[in-house]
């Protein structure tokens, strides 16, 4: 039996505990206040410190719980992928413009899946999609996205 | 006869033809994304809500509430026919539901579905045109302590019925309400959180969160265990029920009618919770019970009828008070805000025909829905057919679009994909999104009030409880909160989710 039964528990407990330490931390430059008259940080602060009790709550119940549970698995590659595409979406945006943005959102978020191998019909969806966007978003609704980015002196 | 004068504004704004148009789109749509498994309502609503800017206020959220009432039709027909849930509100009906379709009677399940929705919804709409204007006359005599309270009430309520453990609800909550803080503290001017980052003194908005956690989070736990999806294509065939089986499903349809309207109206009820527990329910009711889970008819009825009324039902608080009950409501708050109307009680009484309309565009909706979902199974059927591996890449096109043209930044875009990887992690920690989205809304608001309750009373926290009706809604929080806590019923809540994981 491993000293951690709850896996889940203490991850979520150390997340809480991160997320309230932050609030806490940056709050102390933030005026208080008094209940009357409550300063920008009454309210984050005493939010972050219920955030880490709960986070406290949550490790210490990782340990004694009754309930073991692992948390499996994590899907390095795919989280990688998918976020990693989304980032690589909002950088050639501007840059590259908005057609070759769309190419390598799709194909790098693809290739996170076990599925991914070249077809004529992926292709022929990618290009539907693109022009689909290129004249619903930009064109028609007036999204200000340049179809060609500044590398193309756009 | 008030109520008939009423109804006859609605219909006038319902029946025009740019209303009926988008009323239709939102259904189809809504159908759409109810039968795509792995796309849900609020990452659709959340994609959808910048294209709708430029729409009138009346037809925007005509058609946003389609999106959301058509998905509970659409997702009953995955659970049916491929035995996965479309819906995270069609998981129970995919026990019977998928049995009667290997029985062979996979057009009977569809067509008591939809005619259990259809009931569900007409009663519901009913519902929301007798009850929302009583309740915003009394919500109109609120002040900033009575809306604290009832914000207070309402996130209790939400842990009470979150699903999973009590303690990550309360988690997330907090966490939700922390997140919600980001931006300019509008008192004191004081850029909170914001890292030096002109962006994010500005908020952050609530759409880039709904995308990221709903839309990138989902994805990432769905790539996690990729399947190839066979659909089980039973013949559609003898749509109609017989009369027996009409007798056999009005009860079950009732029953859940009415707990579904309950449970919508609650905060963190909605269409989810309504279907399992109206499982649940039938389950212990029922004459039929040994057959649930084989094919009961009864336990397709029900719960399909019991998640339309909570979809419907869930509008109440939201077009009266102002206040979320669930995270698509927060959307529909957050299109309202774009579209320069402040929601509240007084929208019903400075804005009728924006408020009936929605309220008979409703039952429009779901006549509409009633003739798409039938004859067009064909299409809905060649739809789940689509490869997730073609789909999900789609859907990040709109998502990362749609981040854009919230504020034509990408910086929106980045930090998409920052909830999309903290999405992931609650998912894989258990802790659910809802609480924390509704906590995320509901911050700001609640510190507002807070304070200028506080300031009223000159710094006296007894305003709360001597103000009688905030102190009613701070009992019955406190109350709630002690009845979760006690073992007994952390046990039958406890039992009661287990249908979930079943």
């Amino acid at each position: 039996m491993h000293l951690i039964r709850n896996q889940k528990d203490l991850g979520a407990g150390l997340l809480y505990i991160a997320f309230g330490a932050v609030g806490f931390y940056i709050a102390r430059d933030y005026g208080m206040g008094q209940a009357s008259r409550m300063g920008p940080g009454y309210f984050p602060t005493v939010l972050s410190t219920l955030l880490m009790l709960f986070g406290l709550a949550a490790v210490f119940r990782s340990f004694v719980s009754k309930h073991p549970e692992k948390v499996g698995e994590f899907a390095w590659k795919a989280t990688a992928f998918v976020c990693g595409s989304t980032v690589l979406f909002g950088v050639l945006l501007t840059t590259a413009g908005l057609i070759i943005a769309l190419v390598a959102l799709c194909l790098v978020s693809a290739a996170a899946s076990h599925f991914f191998k070249f077809e004529w019909k992926a292709v022929g969806a990618l290009i539907v999609l693109v022009v689909f966007c290129a004249l619903v978003f930009a064109k028609g609704l007036g999204v200000p996205m340049p179809l060609l980015g500044t590398w193309f002196g756009g | 006869m008030e109520l008939l004068g009423f109804l006859w504004i609605g219909a006038q704004t319902a029946f025009t033809f740019t209303n009926l148009f988008y009323c239709l789109v939102g259904c189809f749509l809504g159908t759409a994304i109810g039968v795509l498994p792995g796309l849900g309502p609020t990452a659709t609503i959340a994609m959808l809500l910048p294209v709708t800017f430029g729409l009138p206020p009346v037809s925007a959220l005509i058609m946003l509430s389609g999106i959301y009432y058509g998905a509970q039709y659409g997702g009953s027909t995955t659970a049916i026919l491929v035995n996965l849930p479309g819906e995270s509100s069609s998981v129970v009906t995919a026990l019977d539901g998928y049995q009667m379709a290997r029985q062979g009677h996979a057009g009977k399940a569809l067509a008591v579905s939809a005619i259990g929705s259809f009931f569900a919804g007409t009663v519901c709409t009913l519902l929301i045109a007798l009850f929302a204007p009583p309740l915003a006359e009394v919500a109109l005599k609120f002040g900033p302590a009575e809306y604290f309270s009832l914000m207070v009430l309402g996130l209790v309520a939400s842990i009470v019925l979150a699903s999973g453990s009590l303690l990550h609800a309360l988690g997330m909550i907090i966490l939700g309400l922390l997140l919600g803080l980001v931006g300019t503290d509008v008192n004191s001017g004081t850029a909170r959180y914001s890292f030096g980052v002109p962006e994010l003194a500005d908020g952050i908005s609530f759409v880039t969160v709904a995308m990221g956690v709903f839309g990138l989070g989902e994805i990432i736990a769905n790539l996690a265990h990729e399947s190839t999806r066979s659909v089980m294509m039973a013949k559609v065939t003898g749509l109609m029920p017989t009369k027996e089986d009409f007798k056999k499903i009005a009860a079950p349809i009732l029953r859940g009618t009415g707990l579904g309207a309950i449970l919508g109206i609650l905060p963190g009820g909605g269409a989810m919770l309504a279907s399992f527990s109206a499982y649940a329910l039938e389950k212990k009711v029922s004459k039929n019970s040994a057959n649930f889970g084989k094919g009961a008819i009864e336990g397709v009825a029900s719960p399909e009828a019991a998640n339309n009324a909570g979809a419907q039902t869930s509008f109440i608080p939201m077009l009266t008070l102002g206040i979320p009950s669930n995270p698509v409501m927060a959307l529909m708050i957050g299109a309202m805000i774009i579209q320069g109307i402040q929601p509240g009680p007084s929208v019903m009484t400075e804005q009728p025909a924006l408020f009936w309309g929605i309220v008979v565009s409703m039952w429009v909706g779901n006549v509409m829905l009633l003739v798409l979902n039938l004859p067009l199974i064909g299409l809905w059927v060649k739809m789940i057919a689509v490869p997730y591996h073609f789909l999900y890449p789609a859907i990040l096109v709109f998502c990362a679009i749609g981040t854009f043209s919230l504020s034509n930044s990408t910086f929106d875009v980045h930090l998409m994909a920052v909830f999309g990887f903290l999405g992931y992690l609650f998912h894989k920690f258990g802790c659910e999104p809802a609480p924390m989205m509704l906590g995320f809304i509901l911050g700001p608001m609640m510190e507002e009030f807070l304070r200028r309750a506080l300031l009223l009373s000159k710094g006296d926290p007894t305003i709360l409880i001597t103000r009688p009706i905030s102190a009613v809604m701070l009992a019955v929080a406190v109350v709630l909160l002690f009845i979760v806590l006690t073992p007994a019923l952390r046990k039958k809540r406890e039992e009661a989710f287990q249908e979930e994981a079943a």
